[in-house]
């Protein structure tokens, strides 16, 4: 259901390089045929007889089909000296964009899904950890989530207990902070950006700001590209096709706290673009 | 040492590393930025592949460019029992099938990029395609069954198998469901099945069964 704050927020729709380097992107973002190209030197989102606002953050070409009703969120981390900014590209998924995000958010499926990589059985339980939906930037948070990781990033040799922050900043877009292998203290950061065509299909593009000045970027990209098309299989699968928004439905357990937190934020915002609202 | 310029989510490359992985042989993998790169069409690959295509695999003086020829290249070096029984049927059986998974991989195959890396064709003619392609799948599979054989040629596996699979195995990233496909369905298994396999995006591995629950 297209509603205003559906309609006001940013949401991808290219790579920025790929624009800049001249190639001319015919797409559609909630329904809606829009094209992005070069024009009089800058980056221009237009549909049929509009053209819409642009912004280049993160590698991605944004924009919005309404009024803007803030700036597109901020990941200072972006900014900082010595991170490598990856551009994974994109890949299209059968499933609603909101389901995209909240698999992102899940850790639960890591052994079965990532198995080996990311998690590993037996060693399948998820830790507590704390969900909040942040004041002032009105974004929701999981924080203190720890995982057990055979092989957490390229970067990482043998296992090891990964740490994790999520983060939903809009409604089709997710960061994570994780453990970074080769430097303790930091964090490595992983977003998907995801552009909505239908309620029921979508263009994922997920990008990386990574401290790793070894790996070479084919092999970066290789390892991401690898982990998001083992969800997308899973992701094509799921039923309802729309993310299910009436507590109803079903069941959570302590493990989905994320996921309940991100529901609840999307309903009380009215952002209900790829959801189900009363159980079918 | 053998080296495969490879692309993870790309089936031609991972028939060759399932191969070897059956096999028992180690492959020096070269990730290559395949998408979004392009970096497979590059002046830089190109000298090496002048087609421009994924796998490659070089072997010293050896330059492969065809996945099919890459299994033949491993099994002889590694496992000649994946090459078939051997006699004049059985050899050329195995050349029909090797050939066969070509068309695996312009029906199925760009039906997938297609769908997941938004290559441009005729989506509804490229699933048409597969489906023509699985049906005779389906048919051979089945009469190997009735003469008592698991496998497309002859009593064991061989590189038939290995060709066929990865396309056969991801054609639901392509929107081609394999349901109608009973004996596909089991043959797939039965690769899965197979000692050292290795699985990739979109194959998933048999995880384990759980025992049988006790008699009351």
């Amino acid at each position: 259901m297209i509603t205003p704050q559906v309609l006001n927020e940013w949401y991808p729709v290219a790579m920025a390089s790929q624009i800049r380097a001249g190639q001319r992107r015919e797409t559609q973002l909630l329904g809606i045929p829009v094209t992005v190209k070069m024009s009089d030197g800058a980056v221009a989102v237009h549909g049929e007889s509009d053209s819409f606002p642009v912004m280049e953050r993160f590698g991605h070409v944004w924009t919005c089909l309404g009024s803007p009703a803030h700036d597109l969120f901020a990941v200072p981390e972006a900014d900082q000296p010595g991170r490598r900014l990856v551009d994974v590209g994109v890949v299209r998924v059968k499933c609603s964009p909101l389901r995209a995000v909240e698999n992102f958010l899940d850790i639960a499926h890591f052994p079965f899904v990532h198995t080996d990589i990311l998690g590993a059985e037996p060693h399948t339980e998820v830790n507590r950890y704390e969900v909040q939906i942040r004041e002032g930037s009105d974004e929701v948070w999981a924080t203190k989530v720890t995982f057990y990781q055979p092989q957490a990033a390229k970067s990482a040799e043998g296992g090891i207990v990964t740490q994790y922050m999520y983060r939903v900043p809009a409604p089709t877009v997710s960061v994570l902070y994780k453990t970074c292998p080769v430097m303790p203290d930091a964090w490595d950061v992983i977003g998907i950006f995801v552009q909505p065509l239908t309620e029921e299909l979508c263009d994922v593009w997920p990008w990386m700001a990574l401290f790793d000045d070894v790996t070479p970027e084919a092999e970066l990209i290789a390892f991401q590209q690898m982990i998001f098309l083992q969800d997308r299989s899973i992701l094509e699968n799921q039923i309802p096709r729309l993310l299910p928004l009436d507590p109803g439905m079903e069941i959570p357990t302590q493990a989905d706290l994320s996921s309940i937190a991100y529901r609840r934020w999307l309903k009380k915002r009215g952002l209900t673009y790829g959801a189900q609202m009363v159980a079918a | 040492m053998i080296r495969l310029h490879d692309y993870v989510l790309s089936a031609s490359c991972y028939k060759v590393r399932l191969m070897a992985a059956l096999l028992g042989v180690r492959l020096d993998l070269e990730a290559v930025d395949f998408h979004p790169g392009r970096a497979h069409k590059s002046l830089a690959f190109r000298q090496l592949n002048p087609a421009g295509t994924l796998p490659v695999m070089v072997v010293d003086d050896l330059v492969l460019t065809e996945s099919t020829a890459m299994l033949v290249y491993l099994a002889r070096l590694a496992g000649p029992e994946w090459l078939g029984p051997g006699t004049p049927q059985a050899s050329a059986q195995v050349q029909q099938w090797l050939a066969f998974s070509g068309r695996l991989a312009a029906s199925l195959g760009l039906a997938r990029l297609h769908d997941m890396l938004l290559y441009t064709g005729d989506i509804e003619a490229l699933r048409r395609d597969g489906h023509l392609a699985l049906r005779e799948l389906e048919s051979a599979l089945t009469e190997c069954r009735f003469a008592g054989h698991d496998w497309l040629v002859g009593t064991a596996p061989t590189i038939a198998d290995i060709a066929c699979f990865p396309n056969v195995a991801l054609s639901q990233d392509g929107g081609v469901t394999l349901d109608p496909y009973p004996a596909i369905r089991l043959w797939s298994r039965r690769v899965r099945s197979l000692d050292r396999f290795v699985e990739m995006p979109g194959i998933h591995r048999l995880h384990e069964l759980r025992p049988a629950p006790a008699e009351a």
